[in-house]
Parts: C-alpha cells; sequence; structure tokens
C-alpha cells in the first residue's frame, strides 16, 4: 500500500527511485567496566582495522568521482586513526580503567576535541574538532555493530532521504547517482534546496517525517513540482508520474529555446533576467542558461571554502574569470557577507545573542579595513576584464555607504597612481535588506549608482522572524503588502534619480512575485540559473500594463500575503 | 640524540597540509622523535599532537631524535621544514 507525504517543493522536477537514507544511526552506549582488557583492546583493534579499510575504500571512491580535494578529509581521518598518541591513550585507558572500547574511546577523543575548541584564535582546530568527531563515530559504529551511512559509496541511483542535509553532506554525494532531495526540515532557501536547484535534480524540504517514514531501499517518487513524496507506489502511480516527469522535460526543452533570446515582456518591454552565484564553477550553469548579467555574486564561499584569508591575488583571479566569462554582460558582486549563520574558521567572530542582528558583512568591512581594501583592490583590478559593479550588503545607513564608497575610491586613486589598468565605469550600489535603507532609498538612490533587494532579509528582518526558525516560518510572507511596499518605495526610489532597482532573492525567480514585480517596473531579475529560463518564459506571456493594475491592487488594497498570491495565481493562470 | 632547532617562517604557522607532511616523514624512522614548543614536547608521529600544539609564525621549536637513524630522521624532517617554506 503506497503512502503519500506532502513537503515544500523547493526544486522542480520528479524523479522515482530507492530511497538512500542518510540518518546517522543510534550511537549511544554505557559505560561498562570490564574484566579481560586484552580481549577489550583487541575487539578496539578490530574496530580501527574496520574503519580503516572502510575509509580507505571510501576515499578512493571519493577521489575518482568528486576529485582529489573532497578525497582529503577521509586521508586525514586515516591519520587521525594511526596517530599512536591517540590510540595509545585509548588502549592505556581500557587497561588502566578497565572500561569498555566505547567509553575508553569517547572519552580520549573528547579531550583532544576539548583541547582543539579551546584554541579559539587557531583557525584549524575547529575543522580538526569536527575530523575527530567523525572518526571517532565510525570507531563507535564498528565497536556496536551498526552501520554509518557512507555518502561516497553510493554506486545507483537513489532518492537522498535525510533530516537536513549540510553542506559537508552534500560535498560527500555522488552528484551522478542522486536523483532528488527529500528532507524533513528547511525551506526553500535551505542549502538543501540551494544545492538540488544548482544540480537540477528535483527537491522537497521540510516534509516532516521522511526519516522515520521511508526506509532504506523503499521505492520513492519525489515531485519536486509539487511538493508531493509518495512511498511504496504502485505501477499506476509509477507510470503516471513517469508522463509528468515527461511533460515537464518537453516543457524544459522549450524553456531551452529562449536560451539566447532577450527577456521581453508580450507588450514588448525589455527587462534583465539575471543568476546568482557562489564560485566560479557556478558560472558554467549561467552561459548554458543564457543568464543576462550576474546579478549577485556570493563573494563569501571565496573565504568559506578557504583555509585562511584569501589573498589580492587568489580574489582577482576569481572575479577576473567570472567578468570575463559573461563577455561584457554586468556583474554585481556583493562584498564580503560573513557574520549571521556564516562563520570562517580562521576569523573568530565575538559570540552573540543575536547573530543575524549583529557583526557581520559591512558592518565588519568597515571595521576590518584591512581585509575590506583587499577584496577592494581585487575588485578593482579584475574590472578592467568586464563590466564591474560592486555591492555592499547590510547597509543600514547612508554613512555607512559613504564610508565604503570612499575606501573604494581610495583604493582606486592608488592603483590609477601605480599605472595599473582599472574600467572607469565601475558602479557601486547596495543591498537593500534592512528595513531602515528601504524606507529611506529615496536619499539612498541620490547616492548609489543601484539598488539589489535581498528578499530573504528583508522578509526576515521586517517580519522580525527568524527565517531558520520553522516555529515562525509562517511569517516568511514575500507577498505581504508590507513587503511589497518597501519593494515598491525602492524601486520608484531608484527611478526617480535614474537609477536601477534589481532583486537577488529567490523571489525574483518566483512566478507569482515575478508579476508583481513586472508591474512595480523592476529592472533586474536575479536567481538560481536554473530558473532563468522559465522566468523568461512566463515574462514572454505577460502584460506589464496589467501587471501594473494586478501590482497597485496588491500594494493599495490587499491584506495579506495568501489574498496576494491567490489573485496573482488567477490573474496569471497559474493555477 | 640528534637536536636542530627551527624557527618557523610560514605564516600559517604549522597547519593541515605542513603539519601531516611532518608527520608522514616522522613515521618513516625507527627513532622516538620529538617536537618541543613553549616547554611542551609532543610526539612528531601524532598529527593530534603536533596540532594541539598550536604552533604560530614566529614559533622557535626543537625536534629531536633518539635512535638508530636519529641523524636520517632530523635530516629529513629539516628538508621538509624547507620544502613546505616552514622553516629557514
Amino acid at each position: 500500500m503506497s503512502k503519500h507525504l506532502k513537503g515544500i517543493a523547493a526544486s522542480d522536477g520528479i524523479a522515482v527511485a530507492p530511497a538512500y537514507l542518510l540518518v546517522e544511526p543510534d550511537l549511544s552506549f554505557d559505560k561498562k567496566t570490564i574484566s579481560d582488557p586484552d580481549a577489550e583492546v583487541s575487539r578496539l583493534q578490530d574496530a580501527l582495522d574496520k574503519s580503516t579499510a572502510e575509509l580507505e575504500v571510501i576515499r578512493d571512491k571519493a577521489k575518482e568521482t568528486l576529485g582529489a580535494d573532497e578525497a582529503q578529509v577521509f586521508e586525514a581521518h586515516m591519520m587521525i586513526l594511526a596517530d599512536p598518541d591517540f590510540i595509545g591513550a585509548i588502549k592505556s585507558k581500557i587497561k588502566d580503567d578497565k572500561v569498555n572500547a566505547e567509553a575508553a574511546m569517547s572519552a580520549v577523543s573528547d579531550q583532544f576535541i576539548a583541547t582543539f575548541e579551546a584554541m579559539t584564535d587557531n583557525k584549524y582546530m575547529q575543522e580538526r574538532a569536527a575530523d575527530v568527531r567523525d572518526v571517532t563515530k565510525r570507531v563507535l559504529a564498528h565497536l556496536l555493530g551498526v552501520t554509518l551511512p557512507n555518502p561516497a559509496l553510493i554506486d545507483h541511483e537513489v532518492v537522498v532521504v535525510a533530516h537536513d542535509l549540510a553542506p559537508s553532506d552534500t560535498a560527500q554525494l555522488n552528484k551522478q547517482y542522486v536523483k532528488a532531495f527529500v528532507t524533513d526540515i528547511g525551506g526553500r532557501t535551505a542549502h538543501s534546496a540551494i544545492m538540488a536547484r544548482s544540480l537540477e535534480i528535483p527537491a522537497i524540504v521540510g516534509a516532516e517525517s521522511v526519516t522515520k517514514d521511508i526506509k532504506n531501499g523503499d521505492t520513492v517518487i519525489a515531485d519536486g513540482l509539487t511538493g508531493d513524496i509518495v512511498i511504496d507506489p504502485s505501477q499506476d502511480q509509477i507510470s503516471q508520474y513517469q508522463d509528468a516527469a515527461k511533460k515537464f522535460a518537453a516543457q524544459k526543452a522549450e524553456w531551452e529555446k529562449l536560451k539566447s533570446q532577450p527577456s521581453v515582456t508580450a507588450d514588448g518591454k525589455q527587462y534583465t533576467v539575471a543568476a546568482n552565484i557562489g564560485t566560479p564553477k557556478d558560472m558554467k550553469a549561467v552561459v548554458a542558461n543564457g543568464a543576462e548579467a550576474v546579478g549577485l555574486y556570493r563573494t563569501e564561499f571565496l573565504y568559506m571554502d578557504s583555509d585562511e584569508m584569501p589573498t589580492e591575488d587568489d580574489q582577482f583571479e576569481a572575479y577576473k574569470s567570472v567578468l570575463q566569462d559573461m563577455n561584457g554582460k554586468p556583474v554585481v558582486v556583493r562584498t564580503m557577507d560573513i557574520g549571521g549563520d556564516k562563520h570562517l574558521p580562521y576569523m573568530p567572530l565575538p559570540q552573540e545573542m543575536n547573530p543575524f542582528l549583529g557583526y557581520r558583512a559591512i558592518r565588519i568591512s568597515l571595521d576590518r579595513q584591512d581585509i575590506f581594501r583587499t577584496q577592494l583592490r581585487a575588485l578593482i583590478r579584475a574590472s578592467a576584464f568586464g563590466k564591474l559593479r560592486i555591492m555592499f550588503p547590510m547597509v543600514a545607513t547612508l554613512d555607512e555607504f559613504r564610508q565604503a564608497k570612499k575606501i573604494f575610491l581610495e583604493e582606486k586613486e592608488k592603483l590609477v597612481k601605480a599605472g595599473t589598468k582599472v574600467s572607469d565605469d565601475i558602479q557601486t550600489g547596495i543591498m537593500i535588506e534592512i528595513p531602515a535603507a528601504a524606507v529611506l532609498a529615496d536619499q539612498f538612490a541620490k547616492e548609489v549608482d543601484f539598488f539589489s533587494i535581498g528578499t530573504n532579509d528583508l522578509i526576515q528582518y521586517s517580519m522580525a522572524a527568524d527565517r531558520g526558525n520553522e516555529h515562525v516560518s509562517y511569517l516568511y510572507q514575500p507577498y505581504n503588502p508590507s513587503i511589497l511596499r518597501l519593494v515598491k518605495h525602492t524601486i520608484d526610489s531608484a527611478h526617480k534619480e535614474g537609477k536601477w532597482a534589481g532583486m537577488c532573492g529567490e523571489a525574483a525567480g518566483d512566478p507569482i512575485m515575478v508579476p508583481l514585480l513586472l508591474g512595480m517596473g523592476l529592472d533586474e531579475y536575479s536567481m538560481s540559473a536554473t530558473s532563468v529560463l522559465k522566468v523568461r518564459s512566463l515574462m514572454k506571456r505577460l502584460d506589464t500594463k496589467d501587471m501594473k493594475k494586478l501590482a497597485d491592487k496588491a500594494i493599495n488594497e490587499m491584506t495579506s500575503n495568501a489574498d496576494v498570491a491567490e489573485m496573482v495565481k488567477k490573474a496569471t493562470g497559474q493555477e | 640524540m640528534e637536536k636542530r632547532d627551527f624557527h618557523i617562517i610560514a605564516d600559517t604557522g604549522i597547519h593541515a597540509r605542513p603539519a601531516t607532511l611532518l608527520v608522514q616523514t616522522a613515521s618513516k624512522f625507527d627513532s622516538d622523535i620529538n617536537l618541543e614548543y613553549k616547554g611542551k614536547s609532543v610526539n612528531l608521529k601524532s598529527i593530534m599532537g603536533v596540532m594541539s600544539l598550536g604552533v604560530g609564525q614566529g614559533a622557535d621549536v626543537t625536534i629531536s631524535a633518539e635512535g638508530a637513524d636519529e641523524k636520517d630522521a632530523i635530516a629529513a624532517v629539516a628538508d621538509t621544514m624547507k620544502k613546505e617554506g616552514l622553516a629557514e
């Protein structure tokens, strides 16, 4: 008998495959006094040998399918298992304290983890602590006779089922075989959802009980268009979904034809449909989907994917390659947005009660000018290779923008004096994500070259609702007239001063939001590369005059997120 | 016993990759090899030991080896230090 679950549709597409549960088994144990320490030591040795053998296989597989970089972590794990002091300490503990191997192993590794984590000024220690934790889990699993999931070993098509997917989990997945993600928690902006969209595989997140209801190997249908999950489907259901998958593929082929066409509405108005990227590697999808600009280059990955502060030259190479790939089309680069939920192992930040309201983004950049100036120099040098726009994140006051702009001009001046070739058309603008800046957009517009609205944070700060907190996730309301008014004021303010306004949150690619944004006259729409063609196709059948009426009605007459969504769906034939 | 002092010049100190290489080099020898820093001494064949010292840029460390192949061991460690740009 098939079972049906519903979650949040987070990435388009339909998949049918056996489930692969990425769930950690129960590794709890009782501390016991043992009578035969030698037997216990050999039980430990046996678990160590099995773990090492397993890691060798995983490392080789990871090297082959994921690359040498991803395989390195397993190399580090093997080295810990071969560490004479670490293993020696565990064996001594078994012999001296007469405790079982599980208890000795966790006690010793806890000591090392505590030592590493106490060294907060030391940039690699957080990662080393995580390595020790991972290795300990693997040995414990062998001692307890349970199996850890080893995603790097997947060698057939699967639907990955997890409570949540962290970047470290997805790094180990063999993308060739993963046909879909389904998770218990998360929303459209969760890492798992973003990852799925960049891989162009279906994803359903926030489905609450998938890890309980789905067993390893169960056949699962994952419909990323509707959020439906069917467990143990009947043959009829399978063929029904296979038909739907074919239809979706046909539609995708239709969108494909729009690849090299401009983004034009039914009444002939042209807009820019752009893509968001995190690293130069993402440019492949940007070009493949025919984006007309990069509307958001999140440079924090340069900092997060590194073991140390990236140098000016490293940054320059990354920026240059993106600008060159765009071949003269605009690239909006957002300066470092660290803080909030994004941390650097080598730059400890103060513990804060409310990190999203704390020391992050431009607030760090203006305080740590050494880091900021390095980034700006790399950007200015790269400007000679394309059409660069620099965007400052989390700006709340005009004074912050003025300070940032002043530093930018100082660095540019220095480079020009030194004879470096730089573009004379570098625009500087701000991200609109703090309500204070949105409200004062008319004043900002006199000094900035552009705005780009970051919807996720703008909604989070306007609604005073942590976007990662599932208890208040109902307050993520992109169509709420309050949010729409802030958006409209921002766009109108930009246009009044002859500037342009874009949007670079997920909302810019949302089929309900796009008609409203067209109605408000937004100039640039930046989204996941995989949404570009869908949005271009949607724009083709919308008339801006009708959309203006729709947006005006939403802003002036409607009272709720749901009402606006309902009205737009009806008016644009998206039932 | 063979001993040699090193002044660490790498701006990241002894971390990650260089630490791994030092441990791998030391592990090839039978001698007992120790790394001493700020009065603490650890087994140079133990990655966790080496990392837990947190040796940063500008640190002065001493490496000592005791055993049949102590001379070769120190020479090999010094070679790795130089090749990795860890010390002069």
